[in-house]
């Protein structure tokens, strides 16, 4: 409490400061002018120049550096939301002016809100929207926001004309109209307002998308019903007709869907638009302002709802404009929109504050003042918990008592009510400065009261009765868990359900719209994860060609020697990875065991030993976080940490390496699900039998492998813009690991024997020919084919021997060798893929056996790289390997599974 | 309500899983489309690799032996009934559940103990009844990010053993694993609001 009242003082000296500077300046200005004219001046000072930008700039930087002040206490943002913070420091601002001036200069204009402050907000809130979550919930947003915006207006309305009528109000100038026309512009829930409080509580996803979405959508309603009550309050009450009301609903819809439908339309634009920037990247980010802004624009020229056509713009662009312009640009993308909706933001609610300091606005009526509130709050309390029930009969997710608190209580106004209010024209609404002061009584109110009790209050719905204690180390461990355990099995529940109309629109989509409208390029790497996966597949596989082709031939560099790096093809310029991995190790070190004083503290009472708590601080920092707890929706203020990224990486990329790994282990022979697998071939061997592949190399005749094989042949010619196999199956390259492992389950315990049949009726490219002839090593059986792997966590590489008798034998078949056994078609695909690599990367090497040159390191060095390995992220060394040189990816796997569980078998 | 009784149709055994699972009808025929929907060449079972497609259990530490637990002694599919039986282990418990339940018949699936079973099983890789520090060190591993070296982890499953382990064994038994978490709350931790 006393740095908040120290702070207070501080600030307001700055600040008085920084209003000196505007207004000194502008008495020298106007003295200079007056002065003589004394001939030519080196150096003038024009104020009179600059005024308006300079304050404009000013003011930006006021809010700007006072954003800063907040944050430099955690305290007081924990408690206080930023918004109500704004606001104060608003007051205080407007207080400083008012006493300088005596005229309030600055206010928040409805100009300068509705064409500049707020398009920003919304565009972000459009563009960064989680759309699955809000098209999933999209039923029961509508309703909350078409009826409940309706609802809260009526009521309210109705409410206070009732109360009008009693007389409780004294005497006022007011119409049921005016009444009604009250009511729709403070019935709607604010976007700004809602997400800036929202965003500090952190509930769950499904509330979050509701009322944030709700606060977007009802835009639509309240233009309408604004328009609708304001144009009958110009024509006057008696001169109604129901055709007017007629009217006005059908203006409901063309305003609404007229809106959305700009929305699409400038969407659509902009992500053809930015299909073609490939030339002019550097003012790619730029597109996607101006378009957005223009459907804005265009909306409000034919007075349809603005807000809807840039949110539905922003929605309906993220996913090509995301894939279509770099990567660079995308980051600007994101870091300029949140930078000009975080401002505008802190802008709108300074100046919220601001405006308030003007005793012409300011008329009171306290029973209109509070009835208003208790209005607004009551209502929107009954009509949530009316329309929920209805909801909940269909809702798979229910919405219980606490989220209808929360969505009750959530329900702030904002600047959009202000500056409705302040639009309103005096002449026909006579009360307008009653409307005005309580509107801005309404939104200070709900923004600071209900913002500052709205976290306490959801604390203490959740709370637990349970007494607070430490957790003990099993239970945090086995908490976690339990957590991922959840996630996984909603995720195979299938929690967000399995939607005809998603899957229709996935696939006009996918044929359709991201034809037109994505890069070539760009359509392979739509899907993150996919990219991981494909990256990962790529290099997993040249590393598996790699091994084979080590174990084939090169067994010899096995002898633990750094000399051996001298048969390494690998140019100069790649640091040492033994020093690096040393340097790496003490580096991070440090940090691993670092403690923040919070973790300390918590401890103190009960510590047993350093070590106890090293161990309780590393898991509480390094346990992956479960899924609800880290996903971020949205935040204005921050950007999605690459945090959840990375952990996802991790993740995958260890799942991912052990499917590969206990397909290989498979596939070399350390098969250990013989029984099960005996079983399966049985079930197998007759349609193998009669199948026209022989080998039952693609046990499914899945016409996505077909397609594969072509894409892959395709691909040879350009690789640049072929379309890629994955990106035209979602779980495409999923698929094929896990197809490769049941192929590998069938196929094993029938021996060698199969793998000399070629594959029929595939084009075989001629490029196959040319194959490097170790390359099918891997595949072999190894004679470790019936020893069952022992549960070590270091996987021992099978023996090289035998691999090597067999390598000839394949080289003599060509299209047998490619087609072979060991490989899928993804295999083939990513071979042709090495080969090219090589072809570019190691055109001298060529000659002499590119298999040759892609020796292993000496074994002293992997154990340092297996600590290293554990350390960086392994993507990134991945991708730093693969950008120099892909020859070198094959000793990366082994030492990185090394960290992956054992293979182990299904018994 | 006629595509309702000829879906419900679909499912075979009907009843007798619904009084086994405690599913509620809706619940099961949404899981039925679910299990259709996983299985990608209507085989009537899932394979591994059916589940092995849902992208985001790649991306959770324990998906792949979550996974795993669907297919119990080394089978490599997975019919409806076993399916849903794996999944009652998450439905909430419900109230009338506890008074009116026949103490004669067996516990219900999604009781404490099998939901700590569950658990168990999924740290148990070897099925011999406890989880020794190996097996303690695998989930570890699998459950934290890669900064972690490796010193730390098998300190970390050392004490995580021994804070559980109270016969001195070496290895966490299942009523030991029981014991340690007896303060949490398990049925609520481990249950699903929409597996009714």
């Amino acid at each position: 409490m006393s740095r908040r009242g120290a702070r207070g003082p501080g600030w307001g000296l700055l600040l008085a400061l920084l209003l000196a500077l505007g207004v000194v300046p502008r008495a020298r200005g106007v003295e200079e002018q007056g002065g003589t004219v004394q001939g030519f001046q080196v150096v003038t000072f024009k104020w009179h120049h600059v005024q308006d930008p300079y304050i404009i700039a000013l003011w930006i930087l006021v809010a700007s550096v006072a954003k800063i002040g907040f944050h430099l206490s955690h305290k007081v943002t924990s408690v206080v939301p930023e918004s109500a913070l704004l606001i104060v420091l608003g007051l205080v601002l407007g207080g400083i002016v008012w006493a300088a001036d005596h005229i309030a200069s600055f206010t928040l204009t409805p100009t300068v809100f509705f064409f500049y402050l707020l398009p920003p907000i919304v565009l972000d809130a459009g563009y960064f929207m989680p759309n699955r979550l809000f098209f999933g919930n999209l039923g029961t947003i509508l309703l909350y926001a078409v009826i409940g915006t309706v609802w809260n207006a009526a009521t309210t309305g109705l409410s206070l004309y009732g109360v009008f009528l009693s007389g409780l109000m004294g005497d006022l100038n007011i119409g049921l109209l005016d009444f009604l026309l009250f009511g729709s512009l403070i019935a709607a829930v604010d976007p700004v307002a809602v997400l800036a409080v929202f965003e500090e509580v952190h509930v769950n996803e499904v509330l979050f998308i509701i009322v944030f979405g709700e606060s977007l959508l009802n835009d639509a309603v309240t233009v309408v019903l604004y328009n609708v009550f304001e144009s009958f309050v110009t024509l006057g009450g008696d001169n109604v007709t129901g055709v007017d009301c007629v009217k006005g609903i059908v203006s409901f819809f063309v305003v609404s869907l007229g809106g959305t439908l700009v929305g699409v339309i400038f969407a659509f634009l902009l992500s053809l638009v930015t299909r073609f920037t490939k030339h002019v990247r550097i003012i790619e980010p730029g597109f996607v302002f101006v378009i957005s802004y223009l459907s804005y624009l265009t909306s409000e020229m034919l007075s349809l709802s603005a807000i809807l056509a840039i949110t539905f713009c922003g929605i309906c662009c993220q996913k090509y404009v995301k894939a279509n312009i770099s990567e660079q640009s995308a980051t600007t993308v994101r870091y300029t929109m949140k930078m000009l909706a975080s401002g505008a933001e802190t802008i709108i609610f300074m100046f919220l504050g601001i405006s308030a300091v003007d005793p012409l606005i300011w008329k009171w009526n306290t029973a209109f003042v509070l009835l208003t509130l208790v209005f607004i709050s009551v209502y929107r309390a009954i009509g949530v918990v009316l329309q929920t029930w209805v909801l909940n009969r269909y809702r798979m997710v229910q919405l219980e008592i606490i989220d209808q608190v929360v969505m009750s209580y959530g329900g702030l106004r904002g600047a959009v009510a202000y500056a409705l209010v302040v639009l309103l024209d005096e002449r026909k609404v006579k009360e307008k400065n009653l409307f005005v002061s309580t509107t801005i009584i309404v939104v200070f109110f709900t923004v600071i009261f209900q913002g500052l009790t709205i976290k306490p209050l959801v604390q203490w719905l959740k709370v637990k009765k349970s007494e607070h204690r430490e957790p003990k180390l099993n239970e945090k461990l086995h908490g976690r868990a339990f957590d991922h355990i959840l996630s996984a099995i909603e995720d195979i529940s299938g929690q967000i359900g399995h939607n005809y109309l998603r899957d229709k629109w996935t696939n006009f989509d996918r044929k359709f719209l991201s034809k037109i409208l994505m890069r070539r390029s760009a359509q392979k790497s739509r899907d993150r994860i996919l990219n991981v996966f494909h990256e990962l597949n790529l290099k997993d596989a040249i590393s598996y060609v790699a091994e084979g082709e080590r174990r084939g031939s090169l067994a010899f560099i096995r002898s633990p020697s750094t000399d051996n790096m001298v048969n390494v093809d690998f140019s100069t310029p790649r640091p040492s990875t033994v020093e690096a991995s040393v340097s790496y190790l003490l580096r991070e070190n440090v940090s691993a065991v670092c403690l923040d004083m919070q973790s300390l503290e918590q401890r103190r009472r009960s510590i047993r030993d350093t070590e106890d708590m090293v161990t309780h601080h590393t898991l509480q920092q390094y346990l992956y976080k479960p899924r609800q707890e880290y996903k971020h929706l949205y935040s204005r203020h921050e950007l999605t940490p690459s945090e959840d990224e990375k952990q996802d990486k991790e993740i995958f990329h260890r799942t991912m390496r052990k499917r590969l790994e206990s397909f290989k282990s498979a596939k070399l022979g350390i098969n250990q699900n013989k029984k099960a697998a005996k079983l399966y071939k049985r079930e197998r061997a007759q349609k193998r039998r009669n199948s026209s592949i022989p080998n039952g190399k693609l046990p499914m005749e899945n016409p996505l492998h077909n397609f594969i094989i072509k894409e892959k042949d395709l691909e040879l010619s350009d690789p640049e813009e072929a379309p890629d196999y994955e990106a035209e199956e979602m779980s495409g390259g999923i698929e094929f690991l896990a197809n490769v492992t049941q192929d590998t389950a069938t196929d094993s315990p029938s021996g060698d024997t199969g793998s000399d049949a070629p594959l029929t009726g595939r084009s075989s490219p001629p490029a196959a020919a040319e194959k490097p002839p170790a390359a099918r090593a891997p595949s072999q059986p190894g004679p470790a084919a019936c020893d069952p792997a022992p549960p070590t966590p270091v996987p021992a590489p099978p023996t090289p021997a035998p691999a090597r008798q067999t390598t000839p034998r394949t080289l003599s078949r060509g299209r047998g060798l490619r087609r072979g056994r060991g490989w899928s078609a993804a295999g083939c695909r990513v071979r042709t893929r090495v080969r090219r690599r090589r072809a570019v990367c190691t055109a001298g090497a060529r000659s002499s056996g590119p298999a040759r040159a892609a020796a292993p390191r000496c074994s002293s060095s992997r154990l340092c790289r297996r600590r290293a390995t554990r350390r960086r992220t392994r993507w990134s060394r991945r991708r730093r390997r693969c950008d120099g040189c892909p020859r070198a990816l094959h000793v990366v796997p082994s030492t990185a599974w090394s960290r992956g569980p054992p293979v182990r078998g299904l018994e | 309500m006629g595509s309702r009784s000829s879906h419900a149709a679909l499912i075979p055994d009907e009843d007798s899983l619904r009084r086994e699972t405690g599913f509620s009808q809706a619940s099961l025929l949404r899981l039925y489309h679910r299990f259709r929907a996983l299985d990608t060449n209507k085989k009537g079972y899932l394979s591994r690799m059916d589940l092995q497609q849902i992208g985001a259990l790649a991306v959770n530490p324990l998906g792949d032996r979550i996974i795993d637990s669907f297919f119990p002694d080394g089978s490599l599919q997975v019919d409806f009934p076993d399916f849903v039986r794996v999944l009652a282990h998450f439905r909430p418990a419900d109230d009338e559940d506890a008074g009116l339940r026949d103490p004669r018949e067996p516990e219900p699936l999604n009781s404490r103990m099998n939901k700590l079973r569950f658990a168990f099983q999924l740290y148990d890789l070897d099925r011999d009844g406890k989880i020794s520090r190996h097996e303690m060190l695998q989930v570890l591993r699998l459950m934290v990010g890669v900064q972690v070296t490796e010193e730390q982890l098998e300190s970390i499953a050392e004490r995580t053993v021994q804070e559980a382990d109270e016969d001195g064994d070496g290895a966490v038994s299942f009523l030991e694993f029981a014991k340690s978490l007896e303060k949490m709350d398990i049925e609520q931790k481990m249950s699903i609001r929409i597996l009714k």
